[in-house]
């Protein structure tokens, strides 16, 4: 009843007459007998049908997102995917080719990557990018251990406490037996103010770790924090949001040495956090020396244009040891979607999507800072996502409430830090309309009445 | 060149962009423009120079751009150590259901029951299998899975006051991201050789058997396409000397459902879903490469880790003090875990068990037919995979390299070459159980004709493939002059 | 294969050659390496200026296509010049790995160090045992 084999019983019998065996078990008299397993758990087989009838089952256990509307943000939120990008992407071609290792057979694969490694570069403005890697959080690690390699007797790193605290976590734990010492910038209502960067930046410092905007939705001092960092001797490591950059200045523009993101905005769907694409860029100087597949333009024996993986000898499977990473992947399909999302939408496609996050989450803004009892403690300017206060409430009990309305909010702060209890985060993309954010305050308005605190 | 017109040519998308095209429009803005504009300091000043393109010039490139691909739905794909075998649709369709699309990361874990749900169940079938209680599935990638083991490793050396212990003994046989990974998490990989047999002998890990071993990282079956005989008396030694067994899971697909790789001492390992549990490669990723280790080191597995509740349910348990940390934002790719747990709830273990004995019965048939005209260096069975030598046709001037491409006009996936680096023109073939017989006799004789051809026109080999879009491609100027990105108009 | 062993020099067994005056060494790779890499070299990693070299430690790294070859420094002491030729144009390095493609000058700490080298005779022979 195994539906992916591809013979009968009968067609195996008579091959393995062909090798002078009678059963299947002759194959196995190379494993020691005393470490066969005797027996596994019952498990039935499941038919297509029962297995459908098993997730349906499964995936309604799930909050019906349907009719929902997601205000939730921390690094996971809701985009629009134009349909191009899913029926694309699912051709057959591309969803189930191998990596490109042989580039006559591959040019479709190996043509999008160069043309998503293109697209990303224009974006970001930054001389290289790679095909891809897991995800922002691990292309930030990997991109610090690339700088630190690269700075002469300089071991230390830098970094922006308003980093993602997921992306902080993922940082100690790759360079935890590694020679680099990470430490921290206090944040000043919600932003590292370039003085502080300065009292700390010693010849000892190898980079600089920034996100913009944070993770508490403000937008950094960039530039300024860009030229104290390059005047100090130290790299300059920026993990930005790729819808922000038609808006905001984006890394290359202030001369960052390294860019990373996390690509799930550019045409993945957030499932629960498990889809994602680590963005990685530099400048050229490091291009014999980052992480990850790269695609060259090159020709071949007959002067045709073809595509390949180029700079093979900076990869474990050549290098082994002493690769610069031990990375053997890229994110392929995802990376896939993203090219498609990018040619698709284009410059004019994105920048909307920009100015609609930005001016759907401003109005946002506005209105709940209206609403007594919530403030937004920061003045630093934001883009799509925000901070705010409940000055005397509890943001659990806000999104327990607000979710019984179909209506997410946060994620709540306390959790990432103890004194920011009373706070949670909002994220407004261009998917909200004005009569969400309208419902959204009055939902809230109307917790505020019912508590008698008017 | 049949099919020539069929499959057009194409251009750059930078090419076929013009000025003021379009094709999609995002949701419009319905909210007034705010009060104040950014300033202008922290604002993009040069122009987003993207290309402009209709919809319909967008669905084209894009399709006619697959049809320049190999994959496992068109062809036959026996490349060693990758386990190309059927994807199946189904696990498509369940994979894909909105209801696990839409959810965002920080949802409460009451709203993910379903997705957690079958990441539990996911962590149950990896621990039956293997016989290791601690699973995460974390990892995106079988590097990033020996990289977390690596960590896990240290960690739990370093709580034991055991900071010495640097060393990990990898066979001359493993993959590249073996030592990449050992060296990243702070250790020192020392290579020790196979013996005559192809086999890790007990005498080349005597040697090292002291204080400062953290361990070994083994592949079983290794990449020779052999059971590691003695796999059992070196995890003995290695843990009588206080180190750990680390085992490269990517040749599981020979062994699932017969052997628990617990059962031979393994303490740590990875598997690759997207290898043996049918997930798609999508061209180079997402797959996942999920760990599974002992009781004793579950405590320092990444957080969170996913638990069953007393009541029932399910959750992301945080509080785990000894974890090493994260790696890597979210919990794992979680679409490539739900096809996983599609292809396993449809198998059950005994579909399983009867899956690895067709993969090796496959191999073993398929080598059979290619040891009369092709050396095969090493053992009389091989499992589900095996390593032929192409050195005597080298000697005619046609390498592993050109036979593997000429095989591409004979609408066949090469299989991978120049691996393991101790056999001299090496051809890995991992035919899968997901293929035909005819399939296997088919490739055989392909090879046989290649080998004529090596002997009557060697030539003809070396300007292979022809029927492509492209013939070889020049590798020495892409990696001397590295043209990175679409050259910008000046 | 086309290997030439020039006679005024010394080699190591991973390749490299010693052209030795007074307490200073000139350092490149033989043509058999070049022959490894089938003539062709990508790229050329070496160290700057007054960097300190350890003998039978990786001093830089020499990239073809497919493979990548450490570079182990045949003799101790400070590398007083780089020819940046070389890393400008690797090419050369393939064309004339003993004339313009030399790597790195080095002052010797130890030009006792040099006796352990191998002489082009011995290196010949040693080349035949690795077929």
């Amino acid at each position: 009843m195994n539906p992916y084999l591809c013979g009968t019983p009968e067609e195996r019998g008579k091959m393995l007459e062909t090798l002078g065996l009678s059963s299947m078990e002759d194959l196995f008299t190379c494993i020691p007998g005393e470490l066969k397993t005797p027996g596994f758990p019952e498990m039935p087989p499941l038919r297509e049908y029962e297995l459908k009838k098993e997730i349906n089952r499964l995936a309604s256990r799930n909050l019906c997102m349907e009719g929902a509307v997601s205000f939730m943000g921390g690094g996971s939120c809701e985009h629009f995917i134009p349909s191009v990008v899913p029926a694309l992407a699912g051709r057959a071609e591309f969803v189930t080719a191998y990596t490109p290792y042989q580039a006559e057979a591959s040019q479709g694969s190996l043509q999008v990557f160069f043309e998503y490694q293109s697209l990303v570069c224009r974006l970001f403005e930054m001389d290289v990018s790679n095909a891809s890697m897991y995800d922002g959080a691990t292309a930030l690690a990997e991109g610090v251990i690339m700088a630190a390699s690269q700075a002469k007797d300089r071991t230390q790193c830098l970094v922006a406490d308003t980093l993602h605290p997921n992306w902080l976590e993922v940082l100690r734990t790759y360079t935890e037996n590694l020679d680099i010492e990470l430490e921290i910038l206090p944040s000043k209502e919600g932003v590292v103010l370039p003085a502080t960067l300065e009292g700390k930046l010693t010849d000892r410092v190898a980079c600089v770790v920034f996100q913009n905007p944070n993770f508490l939705g403000c937008i950094e001092e960039m530039r300024e924090i860009s030229e104290i960092t390059h005047k100090a001797g130290a790299f300059l490591v920026a993990a930005v949001d790729p819808l922000s950059l038609p808006l905001l200045a984006p890394p290359g523009e202030y001369k960052a040495d390294v860019a990373v993101a996390e690509g799930q905005s550019l045409g993945l769907p957030p499932y629960f956090g498990g889809e994602t694409l680590g963005i990685f860029t530099c400048t050229e100087q490091f291009m014999r020396k980052l992480p990850g597949r790269l695609v060259g333009m090159t020709k071949d024996t007959r002067g045709r244009r073809g595509y390949v993986l180029t700079l093979q000898t900076r990869e474990q499977h050549i290098r082994r040891e002493k690769a610069t990473s031990n990375i053997c992947t890229n994110h392929a399909l995802n990376a896939t979607r993203a090219t498609i999302y990018l040619s698709s939408m284009g410059p004019e496609g994105l920048s909307e999507v920009a100015r609609s996050c930005h001016q759907n989450a401003e109005y946002a803004k506005k209105r709940i800072g209206e609403l007594a009892g919530f403030e937004i403690p920061f003045a630093a300017p934001t883009f799509k996502e925000f901070t705010v206060k409940m000055t005397n409430g509890d943001p659990g009990e806000l999104a327990g409430y607000l979710s019984g309305k179909k209506c997410l909010i946060g994620p709540a702060l306390g959790s990432f830090y103890p004194e920011r209890k009373d706070s949670f985060l909002l994220c407004v993309t261009e998917m909200r309309t004005r009569e969400e954010i309208d419902r959204l305050v009055d939902a809230i308005s109307e917790i505020i009445i019912r508590k008698g605190k008017k | 060149m049949i099919g020539k017109g069929l499959i057009p040519d194409v251009a750059s998308i930078f090419e076929i962009s013009r000025k003021g095209r379009r094709g999609i429009f995002p949701p419009a803005a319905t909210v007034p423009a705010p009060e104040r504009e950014l300033d202008k300091r922290h604002v993009r000043t040069n122009p987003l120079e993207l290309p402009e393109v209709s919809q319909p010039d967008i669905v084209r490139h894009f399709t006619n751009l697959s049809r320049r691909n190999f994959g496992i739905d068109t062809v036959f794909y026996p490349l060693g150590s990758c386990t190309m075998k059927h994807n199946p649709k189904i696990n498509e369709a369940v994979a894909g259901d909105p209801r696990f699309e839409c959810l965002p990361a920080f949802i409460p874990d009451e709203a993910a029951s379903g997705i957690l749900q079958i990441c539990f169940e996911l962590s149950e079938f990896i621990s039956t299998l293997t016989g290791l209680p601690g699973v995460s599935l974390q990892p995106a990638a079988g590097a990033h899975g020996e990289l977390t083991s690596m960590l896990i490793m240290k960690a739990w050396f370093n709580s034991r006051g055991e900071k010495d212990r640097r060393i990990i003994l990898i066979p001359d046989t493993a993959h590249g991201t073996n030592p990449a990974s050992a060296h990243y998490a702070g250790f020192t990989p020392r290579k020790i050789d196979s013996g005559p047999d192809g086999n890790l002998d007990l005498e080349a890990i005597k040697p090292y058997l002291d204080s400062s071993l953290a361990g070994i990282m083994i592949t079983n079956p290794n990449t020779l396409g052999l059971f590691e005989k003695k796999i059992k008396g070196i995890s003995e030694l290695v843990h009588e000397a206080g180190g750990l067994v680390y085992m490269d899971g990517a040749n599981f697909n020979a062994i699932m459902g017969i052997v628990r790789p617990a059962d031979f001492g393994t303490d740590l390992m990875h598997l690759n879903l997207h290898k043996t549990f049918s997930t798609p490669h999508g061209g180079g990723g997402p797959g996942a490469g999920p760990i599974a280790v002992t009781g004793e080191l579950e405590p320092f597995l990444p957080k969170p880790v996913v638990v069953k509740k007393k009541d029932g349910t399910f959750a992301l348990d945080h509080d785990r003090p000894s974890s090493i940390g994260r790696m890597r934002g979210f919990y794992g790719n979680l679409s490539v875990v739900v096809r996983a747990w599609a292809y396993i709830r449809t198998l059950g273990y005994e579909g399983l068990r009867e899956t690895a004995g067709a993969a090796v019965l496959n191999a073993n048939y398929l080598r059979k037919k290619l040891e009369k005209e092709f050396e095969v260096p090493y053992g009389d069975y091989c499992m589900h995979e095996f390593v032929a030598s192409l050195r005597e046709q080298k000697k005619r001037r046609t390498r592993a390299l050109d036979f593997a491409k000429a095989l591409i006009d004979y609408s066949i996936h090469p299989p991978t070459i120049y691996f393991p680096l101790i056999v001299p023109e090496a051809m890995m073939i991992e035919p899968t159980e997901t293929e035909s017989p005819e399939t296997l006799d088919r490739f055989a004789s392909v090879m046989e004709e290649l080998n004529r051809k090596s002997m009557e026109d060697p030539e003809s080999l070396k300007t292979a493939p022809e029927t492509t879009p492209v013939s070889r491609l020049d590798e020495l100027t892409a990696a001397r002059h590295p043209v990175l990105s679409w050259p910008k108009e000046e | 294969m086309d290997v030439k062993i020039p006679e005024d020099l010394l080699y190591t067994k991973s390749h490299e050659w010693a052209r030795v005056s007074g307490t200073e060494a000139t350092v490149g790779i033989s043509s058999y390496a070049v022959e490894q890499m089938e003539k062709e070299i990508v790229n050329v990693e070496l160290p700057e200026k007054n960097a300190k070299v350890q003998k039978g430690e990786s001093f830089g790294v020499v990239d073809s296509v497919k493979a990548a070859f450490d570079l182990y420094a045949p003799v101790s002491g400070e590398v007083i010049d780089v020819n940046k030729t070389a890393t400008n144009q690797p090419e050369i390095v393939a064309e004339s790995p003993y004339g313009e493609g030399w790597l790195i000058k080095i002052k010797m700490s130890d030009p006792a160090e040099t006796a352990d080298l191998m002489k082009p005779a011995g290196y010949k022979t040693f080349l035949e045992s690795e077929e």
